[in-house]
């Protein structure tokens, strides 16, 4: 028999463990002054000191030892008063130098811990994810396999390298063991990756775009028997690229796992990949025989020792926590949890923010963008982010509220601004998408609706409000939506002598 | 006397008042270089069309009446482990045959910047490791005071071209003793500056946290001179010292030593030394006594394990430093015949391109630093380290200045010690604790030994940036001698092949 995913979680307990590499985004390396630029011509960006030229020596970027300070405070890290880089040698063609020059025994910031909210069948449950260390490394080149059939090394005709990526900073957060999620493990594991990518982002240090690769996670994840408090033996899944991958790939290691322990069979410590379209893992290369990197300390670099005024400084020009920015936003807007929800799944915190700032009404702000702009997004296939501006959005709130644009006529200025027409108030001009409000135009249109349904006149007349609805639906009609619907209704209702209801 | 004969200070006087050019005297030595280097094999590539070019550069500016630095038109013979924009660098490695580094050493800048003419690169052992330059993969340099014997080592090529009058100013590196002990073999003058005072950006890494560049020359006024020109802080070596540079050229000129304290390491004589090399050891101490210095005896007795922990240190960094000489992006490239993957292509390279005293410590290096020998070796080494500077520092309580025999015999045949690896490591006993302190140490001639007639090399070790105590004695002890001796040293070497 085969457990799914539910069944395993009875009898198993998970053990998570994640390590994130983010891109840092200064503007040059980690270690010389090339530019970090992304996509350029391949080795266009390189130096003797990236390429690891003899007698090319590395020069620590200030920038990203601040910025990786920054993320230690906003992590609860203590910043190390001294820090080393050291060596981890190993041969690989797309290292320059045969050797990564990252941290080691001294990385610069240590235990830490960062609070994430999950939903779970008794609420919201918050979980605590310790953070044992965030360090400082360069990244490798890049190789293209050329020939073969799956773009791997084995069976391909040759290599190409690139070597723009050499050298660019990237700074390693690893968690300490993750235990006591039980079932809720790959929501946890989820949480903790956005609430991550919220707080980098809210700090300026990196682009955090996973699918670009600036911000790259490594699931490792074990079980144990329920109940035996044991730690089993771990498996490394890289290539997980997105939110929703982690979660899968949580869910998919568990499955695994667990099919395997239930088959009798032992769980191999090994790296796995992960694939997108299954959700599953395939295995990498194990690591039964633990490869030994003979890290010592980089000779060619002092010691960083952060000043403790600079530290403080540093800790005070932290954002406000993602989190907490959310709770904030959510009770000046009040909006229902499950909305807030969708409204940070979407990534549309900022934009609403900003739509708001701009004179909006909360309400209108959140419906127009999680509403019509994420349909058409959808239908694009984009980020609504990058169709409309806030301040677009903002004017189409303030012509409805001022009874210039029907929410029908606003929907056409909307998709006029996405596809490109220009400004609101251009898609208004060149479409003539103004509501009708010279009342003599609309009396005539309401005598021909009340000449062409008497009878439903009559029942107005008689009382019967509601039938009013048919009659400002053919006004509408006849005056091709652009009419203010409110003013239509007052209008009809006074000529049926029903004034004032 | 040819003007090549001439110290470097005094070319530069002739060159000043007009009575000789740069591509007179650039000329002058290519001329020498052509007669006896055939003999000698100082040098690796020689630039003739650059430096002649260098020189008719200078000397149009000194027409101009343009104001120039000391050694403008001066030529230099320089160490093939610096990269020189253009010029071939091969470090004595045939790994890194026909490579043409893109950009020029912090040195060979500062060199440019002078005015300094380069003549050449010199041959040396295969990356710096070795103290007789046989381990050149370019065949060995010979000694022109017996050209049956080694230069010394790993800068064999630079001293060699001082004694042999093919060039009056040198670029050396010192890993373990690579600028004294061949300076000591060769009777010329050899610093070792402070590790950090001069930059490492450029230099071909051996091992870094002792590699350190430095002036050769024939006089220690020379040397002072050069070594002003290289040092300062350089923003492209982390490791480089952010501080003034001593006032070298001036100490070197005191020639007053009167009060200054003489600390003779216990540890540094005896036992393994050559009997004509303490002999003309305690001849400079005599010198120095004259002279109003006071002698005092320092114990370092942590030294004992310097060399061990040094041949453990410096093959671990090697190890890595070494390793990406791997074919991939410049120098040779073995077996790469379309059927062979990149690992197989990396493992045939390495095995063709290095040399057996580098694979040695390759291999050395890679153990000291595996998991499970890491404390005890490449730890443990660190520790000795440690230990050697807290020797030295109280040391230089009770004295200003260190002193021994620089290496503990005269040269050597070639051959002699190529299957005893061990002897080798021997020959930098008395250098090697000043790297592993990081401190700065000269070598200069104190006379011939009696029983072969070769040069022996007196040693002089001062504290951190204080390498103007080192000069201030040296400039001292070498007038003493000069007067004494009535003729420079290197008078007495037997005549090459060229004009003398």
């Amino acid at each position: 028999m085969t457990l799914n995913f539910d069944e395993a979680m009875v009898k198993y307990e998970p053990t998570l463990g994640l390590e994130v590499h983010v891109e840092l985004n200064t503007n040059s390396k980690m270690f010389c002054s090339c530019s970090t630029q992304f996509g350029a011509e391949p080795n266009t960006q390189t130096c003797p000191v990236c390429l690891g030229l003899p007698g090319a020596l590395p020069v620590v970027n200030g920038k990203a030892i601040e910025s990786t300070i920054l993320i230690g405070l906003a992590l609860n890290c203590s910043i190390a008063p001294f820090s080393r880089f050291a060596r981890k040698n190993y041969f690989y063609p797309d290292m320059p130098k045969n050797f990564q020059t990252s941290q080691y025994d001294e990385p610069i910031c240590v235990n830490g811990y960062l609070d994430v909210e999950i939903e779970t069948e008794e609420g919201p449950k918050q979980f605590r994810v310790e953070i044992e260390r965030v360090h400082m490394e360069e990244d490798t080149g890049k190789s293209l396999h050329v020939g073969g059939a799956t773009g791997r090394i084995h069976g391909a005709d040759y290599s190409l390298l690139d070597y723009n990526r050499a050298g660019i900073p990237l700074v390693e957060i690893v968690t300490k063991i993750v235990s006591g999620t039980g079932k809720y493990a790959p929501q946890v594991a989820r949480a903790y990756v956005t609430e991550l990518r919220d707080i980098l982002r809210s700090l300026g240090v990196s682009d955090v775009k996973m699918e670009q690769g600036s911000m790259r996670c490594d699931v490792n994840l074990s079980l144990a028997q329920a109940g035996s408090g044991a730690l089993g033996t771990r498996s490394e899944t890289k290539n997980v690229n997105s939110l929703r991958s982690v979660e899968r790939a949580v869910i998919g290691e568990i499955v695994r796992q667990s099919n395997r322990l239930e088959a009798g069979e032992r769980i191999v410590q090994e790296t796995r990949h992960f694939l997108e379209e299954s959700g599953q893992t395939r295995p990498g290369r194990s690591k039964e025989q633990a490869e030994d990197y003979r890290y010592f300390p980089e000779p060619d670099l002092v010691p960083v020792v952060p000043d403790a005024v600079w530290i403080e400084e540093l800790r005070a020009t932290l954002p406000e926590k993602p989190s907490a920015r959310r709770k904030r936003l959510q009770a000046a807007w009040s909006v229902p949890d499950k909305e807030m929800a969708s409204l940070v799944n979407a990534g549309l915190l900022d934009v609403v923010e900003q739509t708001i700032e701009l004179g909006a009404e909360p309400a209108r702000a959140r419906s127009w963008w999680l509403g019509e702009i994420s349909r058409l997004a959808n239908e694009k296939e984009a980020d609504p982010t990058s169709l409309i501006t806030p301040a677009s959005v903002s004017e189409i709130i303030a012509l409805i509220v001022a009874g210039d644009l029907t929410d029908k006529l606003a929907r056409q200025v909307v998709e006029g601004v996405i596809s490109g027409e220009g400004s609101p108030r251009d898609v208004i001009e060149k479409r003539g998408l103004k509501v009708v409000s010279d009342d003599g135009a609309l009396m005539a249109a309401i005598d021909a609706a009340i000449a062409a349904q008497p009878d439903t006149a009559e029942r107005v007349r008689g009382g019967n409000i509601p039938a009013a609805g048919a009659l400002i639906g053919a006004v509408m009609k006849a005056t091709g939506g652009q009419a203010d619907a409110a003013r239509v209704r007052e209008l009809l209702l006074n000529v049926l002598g029903q004034g004032g209801k | 006397m040819s003007v090549i004969n001439l110290a470097a200070h005094e070319m530069a006087a002739k060159l000043n008042d007009g009575s000789l050019t740069s591509v007179e005297l650039t000329n002058a030595h290519y001329d020498q270089i052509a007669q006896v280097d055939e003999a000698v094999h100082a040098f690796l590539y020689l630039d003739k069309e650059g430096a002649l070019e260098q020189a008719a550069a200078i000397d149009a500016k000194r027409a101009q009446g343009e104001s120039l630095a000391p050694f403008a038109g001066v030529p230099l013979a320089l160490k093939d482990v610096l990269t020189q924009k253009g010029i071939p660098t091969t470090c004595g490695s045939k790994m890194l045959e026909g490579w043409r580094p893109p950009y020029d050493a912090t040195v060979v800048t500062r060199l440019k910047e002078a005015g300094i003419v380069i003549l050449g690169k010199t041959n040396m052992d295969e990356f710096a490791m070795g103290s007789s330059t046989e381990n050149s993969a370019y065949g060995p340099t010979h000694n022109p005071w017996d050209l049956d014997r080694i230069p010394g080592g790993s800068g064999g090529g630079s001293a060699a071209s001082l004694a042999a009058f093919e060039a009056p100013l040198a670029i050396g590196t010192d890993t373990g003793g690579s600028i004294r002990q061949p300076a000591a073999v060769t009777g010329t003058v050899g610093v070792k500056p402070t590790y950090g005072g001069v930059s490492r950006y450029g230099l071909v890494a051996f091992s870094s946290s002792l590699d350190q560049a430095g002036p050769c020359a024939r006089t220690v006024l020379d040397a002072a001179m050069l070594h002003e020109v290289i040092a300062g802080h350089d923003p492209k070596d982390s490791t480089s010292i952010n501080a003034p540079v001593p006032q070298v050229v001036k100490a070197a000129k005191k020639l007053d030593v009167k009060g200054m304290k003489i600390g003779v390491v216990k540890e540094l004589q005896g036992d393994g030394f050559q009997r004509g090399v303490l002999d003309r050891f305690h001849d400079g101490l005599d010198a120095l006594i004259a002279a109003g210095a006071e002698i005092v005896e320092v114990s370092c007795p942590t030294f004992d394990y310097a060399l061990a922990a040094y041949y453990l240190i410096a093959p671990s960094e090697c190890s890595s430093n070494l390793a990406r000489f791997d074919s991939m992006r410049y120098g040779i490239r073995i077996g790469d015949d379309g059927n062979r993957g990149a690992e197989e292509v990396m493992n045939l390279t390495r095995h063709e391109g290095f040399g057996p005293e580098v694979k040695r410590r390759i291999i050395l290096g890679t153990y000291a630093l595996s998991s499970g020998y890491y404390d005890a070796y490449y730890g443990s080494a660190q520790k000795v380290r440690t230990l050697v500077m807290r020797d030295f520092n109280a040391a230089f309580e009770k004295a200003d200045v260190l002193v021994s025999p620089s290496a503990p015999t005269t040269a050597f045949k070639i051959g002699e010690q190529v299957d005893d690896p061990l002897a080798m490591y021997l020959n930098d006993i008395a250098t090697i604790p000043v790297n592993m302190a990081g401190i700065g140490g000269m070598s200069l001639p104190c006379g011939l030994a009696t029983e072969d007639g070769l040069p022996v090399g007196f040693q002089i070790m001062s504290p951190a940036m204080k390498d103007d105590l080192m000069y201030q004695v040296g400039g001292t002890l070498e007038a003493a001698l000069l007067s004494k001796w009535g003729a420079p040293i290197l008078s007495q070497a037997p005549e090459l092949a060229g004009s003398k």
